[in-house]
């Protein structure tokens, strides 16, 4: 018996082990909903939220690998990136009804930039003044980053306002695409692509750069990496400003997703971004992607098949996942 | 002048004051072994220099200038290597990246790389697995040879012999032996007869304190010295 | 070691617990002092939230570890009641099953949540408990049949608590008034919270000086050591955090049995776990005198400052985005700006560093 499992786990390795899992449940999922067509749509709107939820997440896991600093505030990127786009949208009006595809991204991609350009110096922000001087005190980390959360929060508010906040989508992205009688959503496809995309690009900096080596070395043994001669400290407010700005961009892809945002969205997503990151194992991009295309997928098929446990799924995915390896799926360290 | 001297050392680890007097001088090339029992205060000794812990008061001067306050990396850029207990090898790398990661400037010197794979066969073989799959002599040979990547003055070692087999810790000996010849090695060991073969000048740390200092040589011959600072079981 | 504040009795100390007789002595004569229904209102939340933030300053204060579940107790004592007093009708028997159903709902679900992540990592405890809230927050307002959903339940309490009761009558048979106070059910009411959460807040005190509170205070001064010395600190926390969490749920039903009234913004709510949290910070963690300051301060101020805001806000009229600031709903604004900066400079709070005050150094 022993030796059957065993075999049964090398013969899975081979395959590619945990990574397996989105395939497998997306299988069962495919015999349990039946008409393939839904299945399809639903696939692909899971694989579009988890693309979406691994661009907020993947800043967090990082963050916490290479220094151990969690920081509660993340969701306020979310949130913010998702206002500021909403805004630049909503500033570039002309160019988003025009009727041309070059005008409409050209908006689009502004309405990114901004986005994006918000994390960066949010980012470095809240690294110098809230977190730097708290290192390695978890529990003044904790709170600190819960008092920044609720100031980003009320910010929002102040500026926004309170009412629900509508967002502008580029009519290319507009509609569905009808495959026989399967519909894709535009934009979830889209969010999908430029989801992946992002993720191949952190992919090559962490696997063929030095950065990205002295990252991944930062992650599994901060002290080592500064004793052969390199400021993690200075590394760190590198990568947490690029976490920033992807949690930026993802609310921001959030944003056109949902189309209508209100003020409470980033603490809403951040349990589902936490529960990605525990789920995939705290330090690594790939764990951090297996997290939230789980937790994609598993929340579109609950959501179809039971609708009434789809807001338990996620718990119940993570508490099961824990309970199996407590460290999460793919933990940066072995 | 010597290459590096601590003066008047003293470290304290959250509430606990580990080291209370430490000073001694590491003249430059050999071997210098650092004896005592456990938790006399070695390892602490190692991450003071370091700069992993603050020394207050007390300084650490490296061939006459004051690095005490110098950040971590910067003490290493002075050309100080460091091959912790743990080894620190970086699991998830490669046997080559985590070499490649001690370099400078991100490549290899090919004359050093071949040094390196002359004194430890088989980082050129496995040079491209991971590095959590190694042995744990293989691991230490790493460790070393992450040290030695770049030209340096002086390296500190924590036990390298610890849970080894005797070939490899022998092994490790001629290598060591081949290292000092052009970098001064500071080597904490619990294996006395190790040290006592490669060691040129050494310490005793007992309590936090220096209780002794001289040559090797004069150490290995006063049995009763031995057995009052060390009691050795061996 | 000569660090631990409230082994010595400073002057600090004493003005600390001097102010901590003076407000439970305020508290006992509320009625009398303060007669009107607002005052009693605030009264008697004050007298719940400090046995809510006692209990949780357990938790923080004395192991270190932060948990985002504890209104997620309160709520379970406050449903616990609510649920059983709208099916049952009112009576004791529904208050009192509603506290046990409460209390053992909250240990199972603490004992869950610390063997399952309380092992691994400290912080994925934190993650967890919030992960855990927001699923039961979400729960409460779907099971709609059970817990009538976001307008949450409305029901009758005892007898006895119902206005209407007469305790003492005058020779007319009419309500008594002493010093002008009518003797009725409502007083009633407010005694039997006023008496509860000081029946709470003694044990938890009494606790923090027992043996198991000597080992909490070991284990939060060096982790490492009391792990050496033997002392299986997982099960300490373990059995902390479920001490908590019954004091949490016995606060929600005593809070349910008071207001007539429960839902998810009074009993469940995350904006009530921000509460907690910034009233055992600005009052000091670890000191149980702290929750008291923490919550009385905080809850004047919630009552209190929102006028003060809204004078501000009109004041300033036509400045940009500064009366949106100043705004009366935004007074949450300005206490996380003051709570940041405490954890930087006070991070012992009000009372942790009033207690240090007059120290011999």
């Amino acid at each position: 018996m022993r030796r059957l499992t065993t075999t049964l786990e090398t013969t899975l390795g081979r395959f590619g082990g945990v990574n397996l899992l989105p395939v497998a449940v997306a299988l069962v999922a495919f015999v349990l909903i039946g008409a393939p067509s839904s299945w399809l749509t639903l696939t692909v709107a899971g694989l579009a939220m988890g693309m979406m939820l691994f661009l907020m997440a993947s800043g967090l896991s990082l963050v916490f690998g290479l220094m151990d600093v969690l920081n509660f505030g993340h969701s306020a990127f979310v949130s913010f990136g998702a206002f500021v786009s909403a805004t630049v949208l909503a500033g570039m009006g002309a160019w988003l009804t025009a009727d041309s595809w070059v005008l409409n991204s050209l908006a689009l991609a502004a309405s990114y930039l901004a986005a994006i350009c918000f994390g960066l110096v949010a980012g470095w922000f809240f690294e110098t003044v809230i977190i730097k001087p708290v290192y390695r005190d978890h529990l003044r980390q904790i709170l600190i980053t819960i008092g920044a959360m609720i100031v980003a929060e009320q910010a929002i508010l102040a500026f926004w306002g309170g009412t629900p906040f509508s967002v502008a989508r580029p009519h290319f992205l507009e509609g569905s695409w009808i495959i026989g009688d399967v519909s894709i959503e535009i934009y979830r496809a889209f969010a999908f692509t430029l989801g992946a995309a992002v993720f191949v690009m952190l992919f090559f900096v962490l696997n063929r750069t030095r950065i990205g080596l002295l990252i991944r070395a930062g992650v599994e043994d901060r002290e080592m990496v500064e004793a052969l001669g390199f400021r993690v400290d200075r590394l760190f407010i590198g990568v947490f400003m690029l976490g920033s700005a992807l949690a930026a961009l993802g609310g921001a892809m959030w944003a056109g997703y949902e189309t209508l945002i209100t003020p409470h969205m980033g603490a809403e997503l951040m349990i589902v971004v936490f529960i990605v990151v525990i789920i995939g194992g705290l330090g690594s991009i790939e764990g951090t992607l297996l997290g939230a295309i789980m937790v994609g997928l598993m929340s579109n098929y609950i959501g179809f098949l039971a609708p009434k446990l789809a807001l338990a799924s996620n718990m119940i995915l993570m508490v099961a996942i824990l309970l199996w390896r407590p460290n999460g799926l793919r933990p940066a360290v072995k | 002048m010597s290459l590096l001297s601590l003066r008047q050392m003293k470290t304290d680890i959250g509430q606990y004051s580990v080291l209370h007097d430490v000073t001694f001088d590491v003249p430059e090339g050999g071997v210098f072994v650092l004896l005592g029992r456990n938790g006399a205060g070695k390892t602490t000794t190692l991450r003071s220099i370091m700069g992993l812990w603050q020394p207050s008061p007390g300084s650490v001067l490296f061939r006459g200038e004051d690095i005490t306050a110098l950040h971590t990396a910067q003490i290493a850029r002075k050309g100080i290597a460091y091959v912790p207990e743990n080894m620190g090898i970086f699991g998830t790398l490669t046997v080559d990246e985590n070499l490649v990661l001690a370099t400078a400037n991100g490549r290899f010197d090919p004359a050093r790389l071949k040094r390196i794979h002359a004194l430890f066969p088989a980082l050129e073989k496995f040079r491209d697995k991971q590095a959590w799959s190694l042995s744990g002599g293989q691991k230490q040979m790493l460790s070393v040879a992450r040290a030695i990547i770049e030209p340096r003055d002086l390296i500190l070692i924590d036990e390298p012999t610890k849970g080894l087999a005797p070939s490899i810790v022998a092994a490790m000996g001629e290598a060591f032996r081949e290292i000092s010849a052009d970098t001064t090695i500071l080597l904490v060991e619990q294996n006395y007869n190790f040290a006592r073969s490669l060691g040129r000048d050494m310490a005793v740390i007992d309590d936090g304190r220096v209780a002794h200092t001289g040559s090797m040589e004069s150490f290995a011959a006063d049995k009763a010295l031995q057995d009052r600072l060390l009691s050795l079981s061996v | 070691m000569t660090n631990q504040t409230g082994t010595r009795t400073t002057t600090g100390t004493l003005i600390v617990k001097g102010t901590v007789a003076l407000i439970a002595a305020l508290l006992l004569f509320a009625p009398f002092l303060f007669q009107d229904v607002r005052s009693l209102e605030v009264a008697a939340r004050i007298c719940i939230f400090i046995v809510l933030v006692a209990s949780f300053d357990l938790l923080i204060g004395y192991t270190g570890i932060v948990s985002f579940a504890h209104t997620m107790f309160f709520g379970f004592g406050a449903y616990g009641a609510a649920i059983l007093l709208k099916q049952m009708g009112p009576g004791w028997t529904p208050v009192l099953l509603g506290a046990v159903a409460g209390v053992a709902v909250s240990i199972v679900f603490a004992v869950a949540i610390g063997l399952l992540s309380l092992r691994v990592k400290a912080i994925f405890f934190a993650m967890i408990t919030l992960a855990a809230a927001s699923v039961v927050l979400v729960l409460a307002s779907q099971l709609s049949h059970l817990t009538g959903g976001e307008d949450g339940i409305t029901y009758k309490a005892p007898d006895l608590f119902k206005p209407a009761t007469k305790l003492l009558t005058d020779a007319d048979g009419k309500v008594l008034k002493v010093f002008g106070v009518r003797m009725n059910g409502k007083l009633a009411a407010y005694y039997f919270v006023f008496a509860s959460c000081l029946v709470l807040f003694l044990v938890m005190l009494r606790f923090t000086v027992s043996p198991v509170g000597t080992v909490l205070k070991a284990i939060r001064e060096n982790e490492a050591r009391a792990e050496a010395i033997g002392y299986r600190v997982v099960a300490y926390r373990t059995f902390v955090f479920c001490l908590s969490a019954a004091i949490a749920s016995l606060a929600g039903t005593v809070y349910a049995v008071w207001l007539k009234y429960t839902g998810p913004d009074t009993a469940l709510s995350f904006a009530i776990m921000i509460d907690i949290l910034l009233m055992v910070v600005i009052g000091g963690m670890g000191t149980m005198w702290g929750a008291v300051i923490g919550a009385v301060l905080l809850t004047l101020a919630q009552y209190y400052l929102r006028d003060l805001m809204g004078a501000a806000s009109a004041a300033l009229e036509g400045v940009p985005i500064l009366p949106e600031l100043t705004a009366p709903d935004r007074w949450l604004f300005w206490l996380g700006i003051i709570f940041i900066l405490l954890v930087y400079f006070f991070p012992k709070g009000i009372a942790g560093t009033a207690m240090e005050k007059g120290a011999r150094s």
